[in-house]
């Protein structure tokens, strides 16, 4: 059975370790040896612990010794996105002005899958504070595409997609801000769901643009994204925006199909994608028929205004947000004579390029004079967003479009142009103005490079969203077969 | 001569008395050991929230409604602004819909102080200033405590309707008065609980302009901010009178010296970039609710007065003043309510009562009621010594009277007591039972020598013209 | 609409975001920020006006917390990832002025 280890889904390997067939220990062991293989070609980890890892299978195998029932992750080595907090790694989101942290409490979605059995491996790389989509803005190093080790990951979720891509955990956790979960596990061939804004805490989260960020699963299968759903989604007193709707049996329902869907094509966010990346999103669309689903074209033409509007909010929360990192309580600290120098000196040292970047833009957006023409427009343009949603979901149950217009871009090809870089969100950034939740699956790719396409529903419809990716996956999987 | 009057409006900033801090759980209490009270929300660690306290909402609601605000939904915003004792470098407070907004204090004198809004904000941790001279602007160094960073406030800003120092003064305590007698706050400006910064300016009597204004920071006594006030005042007089012109600044107040000293000018204007709070959706009270709120709200102290006078016309105001604040009240109107006399029952409270009322033991209101009333039996002297006595004695009242020694005397016990001193004294006797009234005087005061203790002195008169008149009658 | 920022805009933000910027890095900033503000002042419609400002995805309301006290965090916990502690305080250099 331990030579197969690796083959196993996290439900089946869960299941084996549930039952005795393998142990805590020999899963987490398979898995570190596939990281000892593959992590200095992909460089996905920020911090890593394979002692920890061995000491908390071990445990988990001795919790199943005492007879204790084991929870639905029991012995899955996981993987965090290193903007969430852990009492056992260094938490940096990837900037230098937080080198070292170690915070003091672990965010609730980590005390969730933990205490669903599963095994931390280590904390993966992004873009700093979650700015950027390719993972090239860590403050530390670049990760690599398994699929194409001279290609970007995505990002800003990079490190936690490029981990399930060359296996070397099983499950994820990414955050996604306009994109950052979605983006790059199109770039990487995985699966990754942004949930509905409000169905997991983000208690824990280092805040990017707090009215966005929500944190989802990222895995290799839509089944495995949905196990990781049921274990984190649910309500949190700790997070004052956290939902209270009951939680679907996501798992048990995506084998019931897409007969009944109605699925809305987005034609305007086809238009900006490559030709191979429109012609998936096009043969997602017929194999969705042949499964029964109703296809229609529509054009939402108000989704292009989304892109302005989360440049404008997400830098603008975001330069709030960040404001805490002043070298006073935690962090990195630079010289100063007066509190005052530094404060500056600790902020202009330790933060990157595109950090400064959006917190100059964001401040500027807020400021007195321009809050009207930028932030308070922008919000009115979510209102938009919002109501060209809801009059597109009140036709169809869910819409399809690409993910990312291309698939993965060069290392280096793109981070010289920061708006050239912005305009790739536009596909994925709507769903987050108006907090509703999307998926990204693989469907075929161009010379080996994965392609996603994206399913978006509306609020709480996570359960459609799963099973229309699912029966995407399985028809890939027949044709991949036949 | 150009006759030149003030134009004063206070922001006053009150702790709320709530058990937690307003966004996160940690004790809300003052004297902890520094950063003792603390966790990853008030300390603003990186990827905590904010979860507001419904109790501060509460309180806010409570003194809105004690100060005819109108309680309405509102969203909190973050006030962006770097400072260390600031965890978040921003604070979160309400901005364009505050939870209170309008409403007016009622100054004794009668004058109407309107009130613009009363918000809730989060407080600040503290700084202290290490080495040079110990102030902040030669301090070597500086240390942080962040237990008060996070604790509840309402910040009550009023109208620029105040017109002299005296008012200012006036206007806070009355203030002061409505936060306690609410519950929302305990007003203890000496630990900081209550701040107040006043916005001064002047002008021409007669004329409505709004000069500029000069902002005076965080007075710590209502005596400061009173000499604070009047400095101020007569500094910009005689800089408009001297053809000089006043700087929209922020000025201290130094105790030493009596002045308000400009603080290091800002290099440049504020830009607070004000947004809506993400991590807190909105509130909105329910009617029910703010309802079953008002309908709870105790007597404020406009109110106590106009029942005072009401029921005495020509009370002492003074004596009004001390029976109408929180810690007299409650014994005011036990006495009324068990049906002493108002007078009696107002200058107890006034006197006595408030000398006792910081420490006031077993002296409960109920107890001060009964004793109070014992004055129908007992002499004015005999009643204070109970009072005195009633603060440290644990038992029912009439155990009390005879501790101290006042046995409660019958009416045969009195003509007895008055019989002894008759017999004593036969030649006065004579005298009094044959008309001479003169000498009623020196047979009570014989009779209250010996039994003073026992019985009071309108017992002792009526024994006395009792006998006299059974005596004419033999 | 081409926004443009001037480069004295460009120090005046950075001074309020507590940034301090090179005379070669203001350009740059001023070069990107007027590209990126040409992206996003490109939000326009008609119907804009008539669109409430949305600040919060959800319709929360009245989110509130129980006033019970929970144990905070040791203070060496907290200390412990302070850049500069002096015995149960964190410490800061010399404060000059006050707060804005």
């Amino acid at each position: 059975m331990t030579d197969g280890i690796l083959t196993l889904d996290a439900g089946a390997l869960s299941a084996a370790v549930r039952s005795g067939e393998v142990t805590a220990v020999e899963a987490v062991e398979a898995y570190l040896a596939q990281v000892a293989v593959q992590e200095p070609e992909v460089d996905a980890f920020l911090s890593l612990d394979a002692d920890a890892a061995i000491a908390a299978a071990e445990a988990v195998d001795r919790a199943r010794a005492s007879g204790a029932a084991l929870g639905p992750l029991a012995g899955v080595p996981v993987a965090f996105k290193d903007n969430l907090c852990t009492t056992a790694f260094p938490t940096t989101a990837a900037s230098k002005i937080l080198e070292g942290w170690v915070p003091p409490y672990n965010a609730t979605v980590v005390d969730r899958v933990l205490a669903a059995g599963a095994i931390a491996i280590g904390k993966t790389n992004l873009d700093e504070f979650a700015m950027g989509s390719s993972t090239e803005n860590s403050g530390y190093k670049i990760t690599r595409n398994p699929h194409d080790l001279d290609r970007v990951p995505g990002g800003s979720s990079g490190g936690s997609a490029a981990v399930i891509a060359s296996r070397m955990a099983l499950l994820a956790l990414g955050s996604d801000t306009g994109g950052s979960i979605r983006q790059p596990a199109s770039l990487s061939g995985i699966v990754g769901l942004k949930p509905t804004y409000g169905r997991v805490s983000r208690y824990g989260l280092l805040a990017y643009a707090s009215s966005l960020d929500q944190i989802g699963p990222m895995a290799a299968t839509v089944k495995d994204a949905a196990l990781m759903a049921e274990v984190i989604f649910g309500h949190d007193p700790m997070d004052a925006t956290s939902l209270r709707a009951p939680i679907p049996a996501l798992v048990n329902a995506l084998m019931e199909g897409v007969t009944s869907f109605r699925v809305g094509l987005v034609s305007d966010l086809l238009e900006v994608a490559s030709p191979a990346v429109a012609s998936a999103v096009g043969r997602a669309a017929a194999t969705l028929a042949q499964l029964g689903a109703k296809v229609e074209t529509i054009s939402i033409p108000e989704l292009a205004l989304g892109l302005p509007a989360y440049y404008v909010v997400a830098p603008a929360e975001a330069s709030s947000n960040l404001a805490r990192y002043d070298g006073v309580r935690y962090g990195f600290r630079g010289n100063g004579e007066t509190a005052e120098e530094m404060m500056v000196a600790s902020r202009s040292e330790g933060f990157g390029d595109e950090v400064k970047r959006r917190i100059m833009l964001g401040t500027y957006a807020l400021s007195a004079g321009y809050y009207d023409a930028f932030y308070l427009r922008a919000q009115r343009v979510r209102s938009l967003v919002r109501t060209a949603f809801q009059e597109a979901y009140s036709r169809f149950d869910l819409l399809l479009s690409p993910t990312s217009p291309t698939t993965a871009f060069k290392i280096g090809e793109r981070s010289e142009d920061p708006v050239e870089m912005y305009r790739s969100d536009v596909c994925t950034i709507p769903s987050n103005l108006s907090g509703d939740p999307a998926i990204s699956v693989p469907f075929g790719d161009e010379d080996g490079l994965p392609i996603g396409v994206q399913l978006m529903g509306p609020a709480l419809s996570e359960e459609r969203l799963l099973r229309a990716a699912f029966a995407l996956e399985s028809a890939r999987a027949e044709e991949g077969e036949r | 001569m150009t006759q030149w009057e003030a134009v004063i409006g206070l922001e006053v900033h009150t702790e709320l008395k709530t058990a937690t801090k307003l966004f996160c759980g940690c004790p809300n209490a003052f004297g902890f050991e520094p950063n003792t009270s603390v966790c990853p929300v008030c300390l603003g660690l990186p990827g905590s929230l904010p979860v507001l306290n419904a109790k501060a909402v509460e309180l806010a609601i409570r003194v809105g409604s004690a100060l005819s605000s109108r309680v309405q939904a509102s969203q909190f915003h973050r006030k962006n602004y770097f400072y260390p004792d600031m965890p978040k470098d921003y604070q979160i407070s309400q901005y364009d819909v505050p939870v209170n907004a309008g409403g007016a204090v009622v100054l004794r004198s009668g004058k109407v102080v309107g009130i613009v809004r009363a918000h809730l904000e989060e407080d600040t941790g503290k700084l202290v200033h290490k080495g040079g001279d110990g102030r902040i602007g030669g301090a070597d160094y500086s240390l942080i405590d962040y237990n008060r960073s996070g604790v509840p406030l309402l910040e009550i800003v009023s109208e620029p309707d105040i017109s002299s120092a005296e008012e200012a003064k006036e206007y806070v305590s009355e203030l002061r008065a409505i936060l306690v007698a609410t519950g929302a706050s305990d007003g203890r400006m000496e630990e900081g609980s209550l701040r107040v910064d006043a916005n001064v300016s002047v002008r021409p009597v007669g004329s409505t302009e709004l000069r500029t204004r000069v902002e005076i920071k965080n007075v710590n006594s209502l005596r400061s901010l009173g000499r604070a006030i009047g400095y101020e005042v007569e500094r910009q007089i005689s800089e408009y009178e001297s053809g000089g012109s006043i700087l929209q600044q922020t000025r201290h107040f130094d105790e030493a010296s009596g002045k308000t000293l400009p603080l290091r000018a800002k290099e440049e204007a504020n830009d607070y970039r004000y947004f809506p709070e993400p991590d807190l959706p909105p509130i909105a009270p329910l009617q029910a609710e703010i309802d079953r709120i008002v309908g709870e709200l105790p007597l404020l102290p406009a109110g106590r007065r106009v029942r005072l006078f009401g029921l005495m016309p020509g009370a002492s105001s003074d004596q009004v003043e001390v029976a109408v604040t929180e810690e007299v009240w409650p014994y005011v109107v036990a006495g009324i309510e068990i049906g002493v006399a108002p007078e009696l029952v107002l200058a107890r409270a006034a006197n006595e009562l408030a000398a006792l009322v910081g420490n006031a033991g077993f002296l409960t209101p109920e107890r001060f009621a009964e004793v109070v009333a014992l004055e129908e039996r007992f002499s004015p002297s005999q009643v204070k010594l109970l009072l005195k006595e009633a603060v440290s004695f644990d038992g029912t009242v009439d155990e009390l009277v005879a501790k101290v020694g006042l046995s409660s005397s019958g009416a045969e016990d009195v003509r007895a007591m008055v019989g002894e001193v008759v017999e004593a004294n036969p030649e006065e006797w004579r005298r009094f039972v044959a008309g001479d009234a003169k000498v009623a005087g020196f047979l009570l005061g014989q009779v209250m020598r010996k039994f003073g203790k026992a019985i009071s002195g309108a017992q002792a008169k009526a024994a006395l013209e009792e006998l006299a008149r059974g005596a004419a009658g033999l | 609409m081409t926004s443009g920022i001037s480069k004295a805009d460009v120090v005046h933000v950075a001074r309020l975001a507590r940034l301090n910027l090179a005379p070669d890095e203001v350009a740059a900033h001023q070069e990107q920020l007027s590209r990126i503000l040409d992206l996003v002042g490109a939000m326009d419609d008609d119907r804009l006006a008539q669109m409430p400002a949305m600040a919060h995805t959800q319709d929360l309301v009245n989110v509130l917390r129980e006033d019970v006290a929970v144990p905070g965090l040791p203070r060496e916990m907290l200390l412990r990832s302070a850049p500069d502690v002096e015995g149960e305080f964190f410490r800061i250099p010399k404060i000059l002025g006050e707060p804005e």
